[in-house]
């Protein structure tokens, strides 16, 4: 890209304020919250559809890669940017359009913040569920590319399950319609693969989401416990009980200290691990079902049970659970977060191999995690600036994904692949695979101007190299 | 480029400082060397490497910020001006007129940092940056000549500021304001007159003295009403007593009325909360050891400020001082005394008032007392303990009103956006009352609701709490 014409006809659609093509001022859209970097040629900041879609339809006509950004609190370097490709960020597109209370949905733009939307729906009664920990932050656009989790997505799903309908302006600049009003749409379920396509596919710009109704009663609980192995016990027998809490998290004692250095969340700091367990439903179901999480939890050893008295408690339970990574600042520089999922069963297994791991490669390594759905977030500490701790910590993360794979499990839970954790695509697909998943790729985006270079080993789906340790063998050279 | 804080290792400066080339990310090396030739960071006062690369880039501080918030644009963002700074400190840009103008955008609001889960000193960080700017006269023009014209020559000057004050109170009483208005005397004038005459603060009709060297006749301690529960310090400071010496009246009845005696020490003056934001940290540490010796000398059991942003800047003397062998000890003990009078007052606690006052109130949370202090229920429990008072919150309570010291005067744009947006969410609650807690903030919101048109009033909490007293009679 570049000719300065280009840069001209952005400024004649979006306005002069919102193109940005002055280096110094790239150097902050260079980030997003992994450890990549790179500095995009511009970002344009559109303000509604039609702009969108004409700035699609120029980019596209001058042969430009695009990259959407939400917020830039993204984990997996979904929104960096190549040197030479064009950003489209939406904060501008902060609209809450409509909510619905008698259908239970709100129809929004991308860049609307995940906690403004479920802040406004609570005057109505209602919820927005998907729950990411940075959702003070993270706008929907956002969540959607990412297929974006949250504490509560173990009763509820993640976001693919709240997203009904979305108008989405293509890699040409065409604007189509995903999903339906209706709650269930016929034929194939185009909002269903474009929902987790971080950002290749298309850029969504309405969104309809499905809202729920707040619950009755809510109840919040701190199981302390002098280890992870005990806390991680605990995680099956509450399960084992039947019991499907609406969020059970895990916190080890190093993030506890990370959170409590800052920020005081009522966790204790000698614990050696803590689980935040949520109830939700009808009075009398969560009554009944309080005994037997307290009795699960006393059973498995711990050391103390605390329910929140009231909202601010509550409150503040959660807030130490939701900023743990930014608080591994207090820690280290830099984090490298590891997203894997195994089954549930497989979590004593997997955490003490993130342990060995840490101890083999002497790399600090914080564990805070949605153990209800076995979603670990082993999350590496380190100073970005010391020479080869890259290296180091990416042949560690290696290892981490190599076990998940061969527990049954998965690389990414909630945070997408993104540019992290590409070169470990192979440990759990074959070339057949990713071959098929290009062909739906195709058919959304043929010209692969969207976000190139994400998902897959090396922006084909050819592997470039052999697995294991793709990092060493020049993968990303 | 000059003397910017050196890369440790060859392979940092190799990738422009940031993330180590040896690992090869495919976009992990955008650049080589600096984006410009301007100065980097240098001297004891820059910003530190521990502050700096505290900042993860989580993005959690976006939505807390003022300026994100108005412009959605990260380069005006708490995340963006750090990302900034590093870029900086790592010597990939020199300190540009560009950078300069984001970071002075910034309110120094702090919201960011009562969000942040790292607990970045951002706060620290913008002065610490700040003052690089002004070592290297990279400073907007706006703000250099307000800091020669009121930073330095003005606010630390007690006898030079009671003749401003007396003129400019003349100036606006005795039609002159309306005079110089109506024939347009200062358009004509360059430099921005006019629109710096247009934010002038109002003078009180009544100054409140401390000085016994401008107003000898005035007692210099008021003795509680009552046995003395214990002695406190007053800040007079600086132009608080002109512009709201109701405001600083009211403070010394409600504290006699609570059992203390009020000393309010002659040899005190500006606090330096605006120098310390301006980068001028070292006339920011003499103000501050002149009032530590004040204070000291008085044998006060704590100091009292009504100003938030005065009180979150003395609380922050013990950091200021820390490498000052002399007065290191001593900042630490006068930070740990401080306190804002709405925190005192909840401390005590403050005999509740007995008789009725049925105003419907609405609390406008004071950046410095919010954020920097954290504060945010004293305030609160000093109005509810006022019998028949309606309390309703507004919406975006403790988002910036735009005042920010003198950020009124050079931001224009961005403070009254921010001052609309405020008097707004006050207007929608239907209070007759907005109380605040900082000089600043009161000022603002009283042009604020003249804009508007509107008749509600501006008080502090003490003010509203003297009232409450004052109406048993």
């Amino acid at each position: 890209m570049a000719s300065s014409d280009f840069l001209d006809e952005l400024r004649a659609i979006v306005g002069e304020d919102y193109v940005i093509d002055h280096r110094e001022d790239l150097l902050v859209y260079e980030y997003d919250g992994s450890v990549d970097r790179s500095m995009p040629r511009a970002v344009v900041l559109p303000a509604n559809a039609d702009e969108v879609s004409r700035v699609m339809a120029l980019a596209y006509d001058a042969g430009v890669t695009v990259v959407g950004r939400g917020s830039g609190t993204g984990l997996s370097g979904g929104a960096i940017t190549p040197p030479d490709g064009l950003q489209i960020a939406f904060p501008r597109m902060n609209r809450i359009l409509e909510v619905d209370s008698i259908n239970r949905t709100a129809l929004v733009e991308p860049g609307v913040i995940n906690l403004d939307l479920d802040n406004h729906v609570r005057k109505f009664g209602m919820r927005y569920a998907p729950d990411p920990s940075s959702q003070r932050a993270c706008s929907l656009g956002g969540n959607i590319a990412e297929n974006a989790g949250g504490p509560h997505c173990l009763a509820y799903g993640a976001t693919t399950n709240h997203v009904i309908g979305m108008e989405v302006v293509l890699e040409d600049g065409e604007i189509v319609h995903l999903g339906s009003q209706a709650r269930e749409a016929s034929g194939y379920d185009l909002r269903g693969a474009f929902v987790g396509s971080e950002g290749t596919f298309g850029i969504a710009t309405k969104i309809l989401v499905r809202l729920l109704p707040t619950p009755e009663s809510v109840r919040t609980f701190l199981g302390i416990f002098p280890d992870i192995d005990s806390a991680c016990t605990a995680v099956s027998a509450v399960i084992g009980y039947g019991i499907v809490p609406a969020a059970l998290e895990m916190i080890d004692a190093l993030s506890i200290r990370a959170v409590q250095n800052v920020t005081d969340a009522g966790y204790p700091n000698d614990a050696g691990a803590v689980l935040l367990i949520e109830l939700e439903g009808l009075r009398e179901e969560v009554e009944e079902v309080t005994k037997e999480v307290e009795s699960a939890l006393w059973d498995t050893g711990a050391a103390d049970v605390r329910i929140a008295e009231d909202d601010a408690e509550r409150e503040r339970l959660w807030v130490g659970r939701k900023t743990a990574f930014g608080a591994f600042g207090t820690i280290a520089p830099n984090y490298y977060l590891v997203d894997g999922v195994v089954p549930r069963t497989r979590l004593t297994q997997m955490l003490r191999k993130v342990n060995e791991v840490s101890e083999r490669y002497g790399i600090t390594i914080a564990n805070v995690f949605h153990a209800g759905d076995g979603n670990l977030h082993p999350c590496m500490l380190f100073d970005a600036r010391e020479p080869g701790v890259m290296d180091n910590a990416m042949a560690a993360a290696a290892e981490l994904m190599e076990e998940c794979a061969a527990l049954g499990g998965t690389l990414s839970g909630e945070h997408g692949i993104g540019l992290e954790k590409k070169q470990f695509m192979p440990l759990v697909y074959a070339d057949d695979d990713m071959a098929a998943m290009q062909r739906v790729r195709e058919a959304f985006a043929p010209q692969n101007r969207l976000n190139p270079g994400k998902i897959f080993p090396d922006g084909s789906y050819y592997r470039p190299a052999p697995h294991p340790a793709a990092h060493t063998a020049g993968l990303y050279a | 480029m000059a003397g910017g804080a050196q890369p440790q290792t060859d392979e940092v400066r190799h990738s422009g400082g940031g993330i180590d080339a040896g690992h090869g990310f495919p976009y992990g090396v955008p650049f080589e060397g600096s984006l410009n030739d301007g100065p980097g960071f240098a001297g004891s006062d820059a910003p530190t490497e521990a502050d700096l690369y505290r900042c993860v880039h989580c993005g959690l501080c976006l939505s807390a910020c003022p300026t994100y918030v108005e412009t959605q644009l990260e380069t005006e963002s708490p995340r963006g001006r750090i990302a900034l700074m590093k870029a900086v400190h790592e010597g990939r840009t020199g300190i540009s007129e560009r950078l300069v103008s984001h970071w002075e955008l910034c309110l120094q609001c702090r919201a960011c940092e009562a969000v942040c889960p790292s607990g970045v000193p951002y706060g620290r960080l913008m002065e610490h940056t700040r003052a690089q700017v002004q070592d290297n006269n990279l400073a907007s023009p706006a703000l250099s000549r307000l800091s020669r014209l009121f930073l330095r020559a003005a606010l630390p000057h007690n006898g030079r500021l009671r003749i401003a004050g007396h003129l400019m109170r003349a100036y606006q009483r005795w039609g002159l304001q309306g005079l110089v208005r109506r024939i347009g005397f200062l358009k004509a004038l360059p430099g921005g007159l006019s629109e710096m005459e247009a934010q002038m603060p109002v003078m009180g009709d009544r100054f409140f003295s401390p000085s016994r060297r401008v107003y000898p006749a005035n007692p210099r301690v008021y003795s509680s009403e009552g046995q003395s529960r214990m002695t406190v310090g007053l800040l007079s400071g600086c132009v608080m007593p002109m512009m709201q010496g109701d405001t600083m009246r009211a403070a010394v009845r409600v504290l006699q009325r609570n059992g203390c005696d009020v000393v309010t020490p002659t040899a005190q003056g500006c606090c330096g909360a605006l120098n310390l934001h301006a980068g001028d940290l070292e006339l920011g540490r003499q103000l501050a050891r002149r009032n530590i010796d004040a204070f000291r000398s008085a044998g006060v059991d704590v100091i009292i400020t009504a100003s938030a942003g005065c009180g979150s800047s003395m609380k922050e003397y013990g950091d200021l001082l820390r490498d000052d062998p002399d007065y290191a000890d001593a900042a630490t003990e006068f930070a740990e005394n401080t306190r804002d009078i709405t925190e005192f007052l909840a401390e005590l606690p403050l005999d509740p008032p007995q008789a009725e006052l049925p105003w419907r109130v609405t609390m406008q949370d004071p950046c410095h007392l919010a954020h920097a202090q954290r504060i945010t229920d004293a305030p609160r429990q000093v109005l509810r303990s006022i019998p028949g008072l309606q309390l309703t919150e507004m919406a975006e309570s403790s988002l910036c009103c735009g005042s920010a010291g003198f950020y009124s005067l050079i931001q224009r744009d961005m403070s009254q956006r921010l001052q609309r947006r405020k008097i707004g969410n006050a207007l929608a609650t239907e209070a007759q009352v907005i109380a605040s807690a900082n000089p600043g903030c009161m000022a603002q919101l009283e042009q604020g609701l003249r804009n508007a048109e509107s008749d509600v009033r501006v008080k502090h909490v003490v003010e509203i709490l003297d009232a409450a007293y004052q109406a048993e009679g």
